[in-house]
Parts: structure tokens; sequence; C-alpha cells
């Protein structure tokens, strides 16, 4: 080959290779769900979460996945995300609305809630402090940050009637739930904190924690907390 | 096919001055250099060598490294002075197109070396063991059946249970109470008993010199004491999934009485949760739960297996 | 009695007679990448049809939503469908239907010419040039990724890739490089010279050869397509049970590995039975190249531990598939089971990767040095101590696991022994050097850059040998920094003076000196800067594989990414010399310009397509600098009768 021939193919090549490198990193490392953020919506020192727990995420192209979607407190939608942002050294109150059904937990020392203030989480109202997911199906998903050493069992519908009929779409909207309330404060430095459930409801994964126990956007995340 | 050079011709440029004796003079630098780094190692590097000396097991790996720095320091120079000297000394001279002397070999060198090779080889196999044994498995993990325990009464039994992402702490000789702190009494033998909930985990206390791998359904025992107060950082060190880089905690040695009152204080607060926790027992499976509710059978669960066995796998053949 | 032998005749009544000039076929009829990867295509949607079909009705695969059944059958059978396409099985089924070879024939007749690097070729050299070009860009992805990595470390907090993209992308690049790395000699030198080196016209097995090589860029574009699956979590050495928790990027890792396993296999098995076969009379053992010394090493460690690593892939891929428990501790299964099948392969493995950086490195030194290699038996037999040492050394990777307590003397014993055979490889250089005349080529420098970083990895090895060190080493930084001393350190560097040494040969064409003495520089510069502060890095406590780690290490590891940017620019300068030399300048370097008494540079450069004429007569070892009135290495035109006598003496029996 001469030699403009052998430039033009050397060029076209590098073109090629440093496109699919630049696609690589764009598409498949640097990709996310979106941040609720609700840093503007504090008053008086607190801020109000939303999240509510699916037994199926038929948004997505894994529709058995359970997930937790998180409402966005601008447009008030539910967003398929576990990324929120909140501000620090404020009291947040989260309020979970758990759609799912229950599964024990593989270790039971997850069933006590930690870390909130006043040591409880009401469920229905009704104040708890320890939920026993062997005995009872009592437990459909925990809201665990381990940083803050926060760890609360989100409470299930007890009934075997109840956890037959669960809400078969997402985000739910009807279906048999708990509503699931508590409080924790954000510590005054901000920083990045991960959250994750600890049931193993990553159902068809060894142990039950693949598959959406370790995907963004479903059933793990980050909680950042800004100054 | 290369030119023939004449026999015996040597390095030295000018004829009639005797050739340096290579050998001696490379000999003394490394005699000099070594004399110079050894000391430094052991002086001012070694009291400060990783992992420190809060516990029996990391003074002796310290010492352990020390030693090893102090053995591997000569030989790393000897080689590096060889290798610089004869890059000056032997380097090819502008316009000199001959070849060098035809030595194929010479067996009194290659004999010293072998020997001397497999001397330090073995010295460092004997005293590593013994470094092994004496601090009793020198914080490594032993297995279910550790050969190596140290002496003077029955340890302080710690189980460390690892799990997708944390570590939990079970103390059977306080009720059986977990929890995610950690706090030991300093100047006391401390068994660990590391198991696995679910994957491999690592259980790495690092200023303790400490680390034993959690396999389920294994319970992998390491021994330590503790001689200095302080806080220590436990990580974990193998990959365990997503968040296997985040599962990190800060342990606690107190004095003895301080760990008294923390360990009761501790049972006594978090019984509630404990009566929920399976007896004590050096490994778990939670695949299968024994008296497990009635509606969570009826939904066509044994365990919190996650459904990847189907549930009518025999749960142990 | 004597067989007669029958005239050929035409295949079938009225066809082609067999000695006819095959019909000339248009290039994109002939088999090659094209119909590779059309091949690949319908494979992998035949295999993927049959998953689903297959097991798609089964609880667990409905509630995870992925199907690895089909995606592992999809791999295995876009596979066999890539080398249906590339052309592997036609004159297998040729033969079987007794028909003539329609390759060989087809590739005789016309041996110039760029396409035939695209297509399944019989020619050692082609496959050498092949695996060459194959290498260079596997390593070069997998750099990439360690650039990712050391981004992401720059700082403790800030992510800039989040945590599963961060373990995706560690995965993939210690895969890719130790995977894609383990015929990073083997395959372009070892294919391309020893046959040369030995004074033969070929391989034993050329289709084997080709076959070993066209698994390869299968293997990379498998491993690749991982990332599009959210890659795997378990990093290179894919543990289990958490390689069978993980999702479906897994299998593109399980496949990938089985695949290179087998082309390590079937190129190991080449390269013996020809080193032991297809030796020029004359060549007896004590005159054998050190290089092809190494290279037959190399091969036996292959063909013995390769397989281990392939049942352990399959294991693997069978826990993920079939629900099998081989290694679920709860069902009787054991995770200790995949560790030991891994390692008992894996330590191999590394051996695999550091005996052919000695073989080039000491088949260099006396060519720069104009003096024979010292002690050369000694150096054959700290290679083959290696190779039997390196079986009985892998659980030195479980010391801390929980296994047997006793054991761990034991192969602390082991492993250390192991150093002794790898100090005679140093021993042999350093005598080498005694009073002799250095040349401080490119190819010199990376030879000395080699035994450099080699000795403090290896030094750095004897550290982690010891049980109550390893205690605090294992796992972490150090251990990291000592791999990455003796594979990136020992066998990359004599790999890129491999290149610049070998090349002229390879394609007639001399890379540009200037360029790569910068290259030399600048790489062993930053390599060492790179990773000679992780040795601290681990020692202070800092665990392999995370993401986040203690504040106050933040200025060493960011002086390590900074390195580490620099150290991906030099190899940036390489590239460009390569690429630049090889396809714009050309400067043509036929010849021995480095004056070396090596059988290979006694033939053309790039040598004629059957390497020599006439078989040769080997006369004397290659490392006779300095010696008065040496023979030359070969007598390249023997006279008629020569070599028939000096087969039959080998034929009865005579010790060659």
């Amino acid at each position: 080959m001469s030699l403009p021939v052998r430039v033009a193919t050397l060029l076209v090549a590098f073109a090629a290779v440093v496109a699919v490198a630049i696609f690589i990193v764009i598409h498949y490392l640097l990709g996310g769900p979106p941040v609720a953020d609700y840093t503007s919506m504090a008053q008086a020192g607190q801020v109000n979460v939303t999240m509510q727990t699916d037994a199926q995420t038929t948004v997505t192209d894994k529709p058995d996945w359970v997930t937790y979607f998180i409402k966005n407190p601008q447009t008030g939608h539910w967003d398929h995300t576990t990324l929120f942002k909140v501000p620090a050294n404020t009291r947040v109150n989260v309020t979970i609305l758990g759609f799912d059904g229950c599964t024990p937990l593989r270790n039971q020392f997850w069933g006590q809630v930690q870390g909130t203030i006043g040591g409880v989480e009401y469920v229905n109202g009704k104040p708890v402090s320890t939920l026993n997911s062997w005995a009872q199906c009592a437990v459909q998903h925990t809201f665990s940050i381990p940083g803050l050493g926060l760890s609360v069992p989100i409470a299930s519908p007890t009934s075997l009637q109840a956890n037959n009929n669960l809400c078969p779409t997402s985000p739910c909207t009807s279906g048999p739930h708990t509503v699931v309330t508590f409080s924790f404060r954000t510590p005054s430095r901000p920083g990045v904190f991960i959250w994750q459930c600890r049931i193993p409801c990553g159902l068809g994964y060894e142990y039950g924690f693949g598959g959406p126990m370790q995907t963004f956007g479903y059933m793990t995340g980050n909680m950042e907390v800004a100054a | 096919m290369t030119a023939a050079s004449e026999p015996g011709r040597q390095a030295a440029s000018a004829p009639g001055r005797p050739e340096p004796r290579h050998g001696l003079r490379i000999f003394l630098i490394w005699l000099v250099a070594s004399a110079i780094a050894d000391p430094l190692i052991w002086f001012l590097l070694g009291p400060h060598m990783p992992p420190g000396a809060m516990s029996g097991s990391a003074a002796h790996q310290q010492t352990t490294i020390n030693v090893m720095a102090l053995m591997s320091a000569p030989v790393l120079l000897f080689v590096l002075i060889y290798f610089g000297y004869a890059l000056v000394v032997w380097r090819h001279r502008e316009g000199d197109e001959g070849d060098g002397p035809p030595i194929h070999g010479n067996a009194r060198i290659s004999t010293i070396w072998i020997a001397a090779t497999s001397v330090i080889v073995l010295a460092l196999f004997g005293y590593g063991t013994v470094e092994l044994i004496v601090p009793a498995g020198a914080g490594a993990g032993e297995g279910p059946t550790p050969i190596w325990k140290p002496s003077g009464g029955r340890p302080l039994q710690v189980q460390v249970i690892a799990q997708q992402w944390v570590f939990t702490y079970r103390y059977p000789q306080f009720g059986g109470v977990e929890t995610p702190q950690l706090v030991l009494p300093e100047g006391q033998n401390v068994q660990f008993n590391v198991t696995s909930l679910d994957v491999i985990h690592s259980w790495w206390a690092y200023q303790l010199g400490v680390k034993a791998d959690a396999n389920p359904d294994v319970n992998n025992v390491a021994y330590t004491k503790p001689q200095q107060l302080g806080t220590f950082r436990v990580r974990c060190a193998e990959l365990c999934g997503l968040w296997h880089g985040a599962m990190t905690n800060v342990g606690r040695v107190v004095t003895p009485a301080q760990f008294q009152s923390w360990a009761t204080a501790t049972e006594t607060q978090l019984a509630a949760v404990t009566k929920n926790l399976p007896p004590y027992a050096t490994t778990y499976d939670a695949d299968a739960v024994a008296g497990l509710g009635k509606v969570l059978t009826q939904l066509g669960l044994n365990g919190a297996g996650g459904g990847f066995y189907p549930p009518e796998v025999p749960v142990q053949p | 009695m004597a067989i007669e032998i029958q005239p050929e005749k035409a295949e079938r009544p009225g066809g082609r007679e067999p000695s006819a000039p095959l019909p000339a076929r248009p290039w994109w009829m002939r088999p090659a990448i094209h119909t590779g990867l059309i091949g690949a295509v319908l494979g992998y949607l035949l295999g993927h049809w049959l998953g689903n079909f297959l097991a798609s009705g089964y609880q667990q695969i409905s509630t995870a939503d992925e199907n690895d059944m089909a995606i592992v059958l999809g791999y295995a059978l876009g596979t066999v469908g890539w080398l249906a396409g590339m052309g592997v099985f036609n004159d297998l089924f040729r033969q079987m239907a007794g028909r003539s070879l329609q390759i060989r024939r087809e590739q005789a007749e016309a041996s110039s010419g760029l396409a035939r690097y695209f297509r399944f070729s019989l020619d050692h050299k082609v496959v050498g040039t092949q695996y060459l070009v194959g290498m260079i860009i596997y390593l070069l992805s997998g750099g990439l990724f360690a650039m990712a990595i050391r981004t992401e470390l720059l700082s403790p907090t800030y992510h800039v890739l989040s945590s599963s993209a961060y373990l995706m992308v560690v995965g993939e690049h210690g895969t890719m490089m130790i995977m894609m790395m383990s015929s990073i000699i083997l395959g372009p030198f070892g294919n391309y010279l020893v046959p040369l080196m030995i004074g033969a016209k070929r391989v034993a097995f050329p289709r084997i050869e080709a076959l070993s090589f066209w698994l390869t860029p299968a293997a990379f574009l498998i491993l690749l397509s991982g990332v599009m699956f959210g890659g795997f979590p378990t990093g290179w050495t894919g543990y289990a049970p958490l390689s069978i928790q993980a999702t479906q990027g897994m299998d593109a890792y399980a496949v990938a590995f089985g695949l290179m396993g087998i082309s390590l296999i079937l190129a190991g098995f080449n390269i013996i039975v020809t080193v032991i076969n297809y030796r020029a009379p004359g060549m007896r053992w004590s005159r054998l190249p050190i290089f092809v010394w190494s290279m037959a090493a190399t091969s036996f460690l292959m063909v013995l531990a390769a397989p281990v690593l392939v049942g352990g892939m399959y294991m693997m891929l069978t826990d993920r598939t079939a629900q099998t428990a081989f290694f679920t501790a709860d069902l009787g299964g054991s995770t200790y089971l995949y560790q030991n099948l891994f390692w008992f392969f894996g330590h191999p493995e590394v051996y695999i990767l550091a005996l052919p950086g000695f073989g080039v490195v000491l088949e260099m030194i006396p060519v720069f040095s104009r003096k024979p290699l010292f002690g050369y038996r000694v150096a054959a037999a700290g290679m083959i101590g290696v190779t039997l040492l390196s079986f009985f050394v892998w659980q030195h990777h479980l010391f801390v696991s929980g296994i047997n307590p006793d054991m761990r003397p034991l192969f602390m014993l082991t492993t250390e022994l192991i150093s002794i055979p790898t100090g005679f490889i140093f021993l042999v250089a350093m005598g080498t050097f005694w009073k002799a005349k250095i040349r401080f080529t490119v190819p010199m420098l990376f030879a000395l850059g080699m035994l450099f970083n080699f000795l403090i990895g290896g030094i750095t090895g004897v550290f982690l040998s010891d049980v109550p060190a390893d205690t605090t080493e294992h796992g972490s930084f150090f251990s990291m920094a000592h791999f990455h001393y003796t594979i990136m350190g020992g066998l990359i560097f004599a790999f890129m003076g491999g290149i610049y040494y070998w090349l002229p040969k390879m394609m007639g064409i001399k890379l540009n000196q200037r360029l790569g003495k910068i290259h030399f520089w600048t790489m062993f510069l930053f390599f060492n800067s790179t990773f000679l502060p992780l040795f601290a890095v681990g020692l202070l406590g800092q665990p392999r594989r995370v993401f986040e780690y203690a504040r106050q290490l933040q200025t060493l590891n960011d002086w390590v990414s900074i390195s580490a940017f620099l150290l991906g620019g030099s190899i940036l300068i390489f590239v460009i010399n390569f690429v630049w030399s090889t396809v714009i300048a050309r400067e043509p370097e036929t010849g021995n310009p480095w004056r070396s008494r090596g059988l290979e540079w006694q033939v053309p450069s790039p040598p004629p397509p059957e390497n020599f004429p006439h078989v040769p007569v080997v006369l004397s070892g290659p490392y006779e600098y300095g010696v008065p009135d040496a023979p030359p290495v070969a007598d390249l035109s023997p006279p008629a009768g020569v070599v028939a006598s000096a087969l039959s003496g080998v034929a009865a029996g005579a010790p060659s």
C-alpha cells in the first residue's frame, strides 16, 4: 500500500478506537440514575424524604427485581433512583411506603431499629423497636446507612393474603403496604454515605444478595450530605 | 558470523597495568553499603515498621518484617552494586569492536552462589516458622482446628460475623450478644472466631496484626493479645461485592475493667434483639431456618437463601 | 515389500485434477475475519436461543431476569461459529471426506500480502506477527482500564466512578492483563522464533498454533462484552461464591478465561512437540538457545496447569447456570475448592508470565555483552527448577484463609525454595557481565530494566512468602506492588526489549532508536515511581480493590496516580514509535544489525516462507562470542548426504 493510503487507514483506525473508548467511558463507566435533591426543601432544620419499596420494577428491563423509588421533591413524581441529597446538620424525616412482601433476614440482628431519633420506627403510626423476621412475616427490606449506624427494618404486610396479592407494577399507588416513618440527624460535615438493604431480596441470586442488591437504582445507593 | 576475538583480551586499557581486582572492589563497596544500610533499617525504620506493636501478633510481625528487611537489604545491594559496577567499568568503549573473554562458567562461583542462597532461604524459613508458632499463629487465621494456641487459660471469645457488607461481633461469654462495635480488653488473650454468612470476606484488624478469611460454614480461628490501649482499624481484605471498600469499622482496646462494664451494659441494652438471634454457634446457615414462621413457610420460603437453589434441595446432604 | 503408491486421481469423476491449479477465489469468498464475524453472530444467536429453550422455565431464572445458560451457550457457540467462519475446521472436514486440503494449497500458492494476516494461516511466522499485533492491542486495552482505576483513586472521598463501575474496571483490567498476557511472549516470539532458532522449517502443528491465536480475539471480545452487562465484581480471581452470586458479566469472565486457557494449552503443546522433534541435526540440548529453553519450560506449565483453570471455570459456570453446588458450603460444596483449583493454575500461571521474560533477557544479554552466556547449564537448570517447583507453592495465596495450619510452614518452605532457581537467572546475568563489553542499545536497556525490576519484585516475594509477614501484607497493596514489579516490570519490559530486538528480524524494519531510548527511560522512571510507593501504601493498611482509603494515604495515592498517567504516556510513546516505524516510515533493516550469533539471524529478514532453503546442520552453540576459532553457528547449505546421515544417527537413537 502506498504511503497516503497507509496514513489514511491509520487515522481512520485511530479515530475509531478513540470513539469506542469514549463511548465505553461515557455510557458504561460514568452513567447512573438521577439524584433526588432535597437540599432546598429543608424548613426549620428538618427535611421530609419520601420513598417506596416495590416487588417489581416494571419500568426497566428487569421487571422481577425488587426496588426502591424516591419521590422527586421538585416534581412530585417517583424517580427510579436510589441517590438522594440532603443538607448537613438537619433532622431527616423519612417516610417509606412499603409495597413488598416479607422475607427472612440472614442476620436477625438487623431486625432491630438502630440509629434513629428515639430508637424506634413508626409502623402505620405505632412505634416499633424490634421485628422478628423469622418467627413472623414481618420485614420486607431494611434501610441501612452503615456510616451513620442507622439501620431500619421496613415492616411488611403480615398476612398471607396480603403477601400473595402485592402490587405487580411500579411505582405502586395501591396494594397491600405499610407506612413506615423514622427520623435521623445528618452529620455536620458533608460527605457521601452509602446505604443498602439487608434483607436477601435479590431473588434468584445466591444468598439473595446479588442482582438488585448490588445495583444502583434498586436496593442500594448513596446519600449525599451537602454543606 | 562474528569475528573471533583474541584470546585473553582484557578490559584494561593500557598494556602492562595489572588488572584491577574487580571482585574485591565490589565486595568492599558492598560491605560498606550494607554496614550503612542495615543499622539504618534496624534503628531508624524498625521501630516504625508496620503494623506496629499494639498487640503481640503485630509486634512479632513487625520484628519479622524488620529481620527480613535486614537480610534482604544486603542481597539487594549486592546485586545492584554489582550491576552498577559492571555497567560503568565494563561498558563498551567507542571503537572497540572485539568480543569479551570467552568465560562459559565458573563452577566455584556457581556453587558458592547456590550454597549461599540456599542457606539464606532456609534460615528465613526457619526463622519464619518460629515467628509463626511462638505468637500463637501470629494473628493469621488457622482454620477450625488451630494448632498454635496461646498459653494461660481460656482466651476471651469474640466471634466475628462477616456479612455483606458489615462485620458484627458476638460475645458468647456475655450471653451471645451481637453488636457492630468491637471492644477488647488489654493484656488478655483474645480468640477470634471468624465466619461468614454469605460470600468470602476477610477480617483484617490492621493495628492488631490479625487477618483471617471469613468463609461461609467455616470457623476460622485467630489469636492475639492486645498490649496497648487505643483504637484500631478493621477493614475487609477480600473482595466481597459492591461495598467491599466500605466494609470497615473502628475497634477499641480498653482496660479490662472498662471492657467488663461495656460488655455487661451492651448485653443488657441489646437483650431484646439477642432473644431473636439463633443460639451461639461457630457457623450459621441462614439458607435453612428451623422454626420459620407459618406465613413464611406458606409463602414457599424455607430460609433466607434468596431462592437460588429451589426449596426442595436437601439442606445438608 | 515396498508399498505401492497409487497416482492421485481426481476427487470425483469429471472433477478437477488434484495437481491442477486451484481456481482463484475472490478475497471475500476465502475464509477470513469477515466470515469469522458472520459465523460468530450466527453462533451466538443459535446458542442464545438454545439456552432460552433449555432454561427459561426455571424459577430462579425468571425471578432473576437473567438467563446465564443462554449467555454462556451464546458465547460458546459464538466462538465455535467464529472459528468455523475463520476456516479452522475446513481442512479437517475436507480430510474427513477424503478430499485434498484446500487451505494449505491456497496458502502455498500465495504467500505475500497483507490479507494473509487476517486469515487462518499455517505459516508460523504469520501467526507470530498476528499474535504480536493482537497482544499489543490487548495490552493497551488493559492499560486504559488501569488509567481509570488510578483516576478513581486520586481521592478517597470524591468518586469519579460509581462503586460498581470501579469494580468492573478493576476486574476488567486485571483479567485482561493476566489472561491475555500469558501468551505475550510465547505467542509472538515463541511461535515466530522457535523454529528459526532450532533450524526447523515449520512447527509441528501449524493448525493448532493458528487456532490458539484465533481463540484470543474471541476471548478478548467476550471479556470486553462484560462491560455491557455491568462487568463482574470479583476481580481477576473470580472467587466463589461471589462469582456465583454475580450478575451476567461474570459469564463473560468465565467463558473468556476458559477460552484463553484452551489457547494456552494448544500453544504450549505445539511448542513442546516442535522443540523436541523438529530440532535440526546438531542442535543438541546443550546448544539450544536459552530462549527456547524458556519457551519449552513455559509450555510445560501451560499444558499442565491450564486444564485445571478450564475445569475450574467450567465448574463456576455449571454452578451459575445449572444449579450445581460445587462451591456452596451448606449444600456440601466448599469455597476452598474454588480457591485451590484456581490457584493450582494461578501460581504456575505467574511463572508462565515470568519465565519468558527470563528467556528473552538471557537471550539478549550475551549479544550485547559480546560474551558467552555465563553458566548456560545453570540457567537451564534454573528454568527447569522454577517449572517443577511452581506446582508446589500455590497455597501461599491461601495462608490466612483457614487452611490446615500445618500446611503453612510447608508452603512457606517451598515458596522460599523457589527463589533459589530464580536466583540462578541473576547469577547467569551477573556472570555474563563480568569483564564484558556492554553496549547500551535499546533492547539491552530493557533487559537491564527487567533485571532491576524483577530483583525488587523477587525480594518482596520473599516477604510475602513468610507467613507472619503475609498476615499483614496479603490482600493489600504490598502484594499488588509485588506482582506488578514481577509481571509488568519483568515480563512487559522484556516484551518491549524483545520487540526492539526482533522486529528487524520479523518485519525487516527497524524501530526508531532515539524514540526507543526515550520510551525506555520514561517507562522505567515512571514505572518505578508508580509502583515503589505502593509497597508502603500496602504496609500502611490499604487493602486491594477498594475505592475508599484512609485520608492520610491520599498524598501517596496521588503521587502514584500521577506517575501512572505518565507511565501511560510512556507507553503511548512506544505505540507512536511502533506505529510510525511499521506503517509510515518503514525503514528497512535487513541483515544482522545486532551482530548476533543466533541461528535466527543467519537467514534474511524477514525470512523466506520455508525459513531455511535446506535443513541446516548446527555446528556450535549460539553464545560462542570471544571464543577463538569458534565455528559458525550452522552450515546453512550442507552438502548432500550430510543431513541424511545426521538424521540416520538420530533415528538410530544416538544421544542428541
